[in-house]
């Protein structure tokens, strides 16, 4: 059981076996957070999404992956993953979010359909600069 | 994680995920599976994925490929034991599986390929006569 509050935790990417080393850290996170199965498959799927972006998009697929537990009196438990590169970024963050499924280059479902699967998402992005993507999900 | 072994058994071809993959071996599965109908002429292709407990966009679009590529070897698809988060995740993610045949399981998923070929075969005869 990992305890609100606890530290954060750092994954680094490098390469596409970091997709599923990230996806099963953040499910560990969250099942010990108490969510549930459905919602440790949502967040995993959310970070495997991200994380695939990295390792396809940024500068030698490098970037990091940081899960945190939350806890806030208004919302109650919750968890936080931010997912950072240092690569070209997303010229057009709102254009990424409309794209759809038949983005062809991966990116179509990948954003959209995360932002579906979790409660808060951020993008912080600019070309040349990197992107940074923040999830978050609140315990029912 | 590693590797998905694939048996033969009478004119089907039972792929049996053992973990959750990592992209390389989705992908050598989907070409281990072209290879095998080629070689063997087998109708039909049983997935189970019932251990697989995170499906993203990317295997899930990997899994609808191997369908079509199936089917333009001949050969129908079932896509067997998706387990229950996996498919409310799946919807919400917005995964296209237009064209993926799924049963609960791989009993039920024989059942399934069955009746898909019995009807193909009832199709081709109608078009002899």
């Amino acid at each position: 059981m990992i305890a609100p509050g606890s530290t954060e935790l750092t994954l680094p990417v490098a390469s596409e076996y970091d997709i599923v080393a990230a996806r099963q850290r953040a499910r560990d996170v969250a099942k010990g957070l108490g969510f549930s199965l459905v919602d440790q498959s949502r967040i995993a799927t959310a970070v495997s999404e991200l994380t695939r972006n990295v390792v396809r998009y940024a500068t030698d697929s490098r970037g990091e992956v940081r899960i945190r537990p939350l806890e806030r009196s208004a919302r109650g438990v919750g968890i936080e993953i931010v997912v950072a590169d240092d690569g070209p970024g997303i010229p057009d963050v709102a254009e990424a979010m409309r794209a759809g499924v038949s983005g062809g280059k991966g990116l179509g479902m990948g954003l959209p359909g995360t932002r579906r699967l979790m409660d808060e998402m951020e993008i912080d992005s600019e070309p040349g600069r990197g992107t940074l993507v923040t999830i978050r999900k609140w315990r029912r | 994680m590693g590797r998905v072994p694939i048996v033969r058994i009478g004119d089907t071809l039972l792929a049996t995920v053992q973990d959750d993959l990592y992209d390389r071996d989705a992908l050598a599965l989907q070409e281990e599976l072209s290879a095998m109908l080629e070689q063997t002429e087998a109708r039909g292709v049983l997935i189970d994925v019932s251990v697989v407990e995170t499906v993203d966009s990317y295997l899930g679009r990997i899994l609808r490929d191997v369908a079509l590529g199936a089917r333009l070897l001949g050969a129908h698809t079932v896509v067997v034991g998706i387990q229950p988060a996996v498919a409310v995740t799946l919807v919400e993610l917005g995964l296209e599986i237009k064209g993926i045949h799924t049963a609960l399981n791989p009993e039920k998923g024989m059942a399934r390929l069955r009746r898909l070929l019995a009807a193909e075969e009832a199709r081709d005869r109608s078009r002899v006569h």
